[in-house]
């Protein structure tokens, strides 16, 4: 997924860094300005659309009806999909998803689920036979970097405005009723991630830094400041000095990042 | 649903299976077992059995993914399909294919890439049978099975994960407490370089329960590392000794 980038243009960057600064002007720890719109899917259950800076991703949220688990016959089902969509980058190709949009939907999909934000045992129509699924479809349409994040944060944003479809049984069968009730939550997580440059913590990397950052780490943070998902990714380490930095930065940012959200 | 009654730790601390809270399950390696790969190394760390064969550094192919200027790594991590007790499909599974990335990236920083460039390191992870902790025993043979493969490392890779079960935190989560526990935490450490090379978690903690987990699992690590080093010790002392027999011939 990497895309070229000039040895003296990695170094400006780690230098900038150095100094505590980035190219784009902000500080290490100022994400870029976020801009979430609601619903612009009519046809879809809930949708968002997130611009992060230049990184733009829209979440679909489809509702249908299905079998549970055998090992959870008490609760709904929820799946996270995501695609690098060809038109989003120079860098992306068509064809079956590659381990970076799994990773990206496996992330997503873990925050959404380890912070129990979706009340699943209200989406149970027949217990053991028939309950909701809910398919949250992350579609990466500008990437420009943090896709973890903006990603992670457009879910939430589509969950947040999904309605459920009412329905009745009769004779054994569901039928939809008129009319739609909220999705049931409980909590709202917000993933966070950090790059490591020069041995430097930056949140929110964009494209050009995270070609040149050695790790990153993804924490998703529910409401009540706890750590309920952790991914570290790429080449590199962390000290485990770092990592505990990083999930005081997570917390502080995380906060920040709620208030985004329309609740 | 039976089994969520049963307590997953007694008021003694006692562990399910007998253990105490910091207790490693029992690890056995060994190193040099497939006769046909470059470096390889078997891993039984609890019911845990796991095979890791390694090839390379070798010619990449298809060709445009190797790279001018280093090694490319590649490492794909796989179930058998008696492995578990429900069969598992061979088909590489969603999780089959994170897993083998970040297994991937957190081998990465012990190898010096730069070395070989244009060239390719294939890592092949075949689970026997799993019983929670397989990610961990994985980069555990790994790492051995590249050292045994004979290419200069930074350091050792070894992985270990720490959890919470009913308010405890604990290390070294078998299957039964990975699924009824709150979370799991696996680490993969370098101890020499003090480099966390792989953290992922699912479950929830407090910002000070999961301080407290990556230490418990990197003090783990630590020890299975001995564990390690005893392995690529004991491969030589055999080839010592089969040098000895025949000289004595």
């Amino acid at each position: 997924m990497s895309s070229l980038i000039t040895k003296v243009r990695q170094k400006q960057i780690g230098q900038t860094v150095d100094t505590g600064k980035r190219l784009d002007g902000r500080s290490l720890n100022e994400y870029r300005e976020i801009k979430i719109e609601q619903g612009l899917i009519e046809k879809a259950e809930g949708s968002a659309r997130i611009l992060l800076g230049k990184t733009q991703v829209l979440v679909g949220v489809k509702v249908g009806t299905g079998e549970p688990f055998p090992d959870t016959p008490n609760e709904g089902v929820m799946t996270v999909n995501a695609e690098l969509v060809p038109l989003a980058s120079p860098t992306f190709e068509p064809g079956p998803p590659d381990e970076n949009s799994i990773e990206l939907a496996r992330i997503v999909d873990r925050g959404i689920r380890e912070s129990k934000a979706i009340d699943t045992e209200k989406l149970v129509i027949e217990p053991g036979k028939k309950v909701f699924v809910v398919f949250v479809d992350v579609y990466v349409l500008n990437h420009d970097g943090n896709l973890i994040d903006a990603s992670a944060l457009a879910a939430v944003s589509a969950l947040l405005n999904t309605k459920m479809p009412n329905y009745e049984i009769k004779d054994g069968e569901v039928k939809i009723k008129q009319g739609y009730t909220p999705l049931p939550l409980r909590s709202r997580p917000i993933t966070i991630t950090i790059g490591k440059i020069n041995d430097k913590l930056i949140v929110d990397p964009w494209l050009e830094e995270e070609q040149v950052m050695d790790a990153r780490i993804s924490m998703a943070i529910n409401d009540e400041g706890n750590i309920c998902a952790v991914q570290k990714g790429l080449s590199g380490y962390f000290t485990p000095q770092q990592i505990i930095e990083a999930s005081k930065l997570a917390q502080e940012k995380a906060t920040q990042l709620r208030k985004t959200l329309k609740w | 649903m039976n089994e969520k009654t049963e307590k997953l730790i007694d008021k003694k601390g006692i562990r399910l299976d007998g253990r105490k809270a910091d207790e490693l399950r029992p690890v056995k390696l060994e190193v040099g077992v497939l006769p046909n790969a470059d470096g390889s190394a078997y891993i039984e760390h609890g019911k845990n059995k796991i095979l890791v064969g390694v090839f390379g550094p070798r010619e990449v192919h298809p060709k445009h993914l190797s790279r001018p200027d280093r090694m490319v790594i590649r490492c794909r991590y796989h179930m058998a399909p008696f492995s578990v007790p429900e069969r598992k499909s061979p088909a590489p599974s969603r999780r089959e294919v994170e897993l083998g990335k970040v297994i991937k990236e957190s081998l990465e920083p012990a190898l010096f890439t730069e070395l070989y460039p244009r060239t390719g390191l294939d890592v092949f992870i075949e689970v026997l049978q799993a019983d929670g902790g397989t990610r961990c025993a994985s980069i555990t043979a790994a790492a051995l099975a590249i050292a045994d493969s004979g290419i200069p490392m930074r350091d050792l890779v070894v992985a270990c994960a720490a959890g919470k079960v009913e308010d405890t935190v604990v290390v070294d989560l078998y299957d039964a407490e990975d699924k009824l526990g709150a979370a799991d935490v696996p680490v993969a450490y370098m101890p020499n370089l003090n480099a966390v090379t792989l953290l992922q978690m699912d479950g929830t903690l407090s910002p000070d329960e999961f301080e407290k987990a990556v230490s418990m699992a990197m003090d783990g690590c630590k020890k299975i590392y001995a564990l390690q080093k005893e392995a690529l010790k004991t491969k030589y002392m055999n080839v010592k000794e089969e040098i000895k027999e025949e000289n004595e011939e």
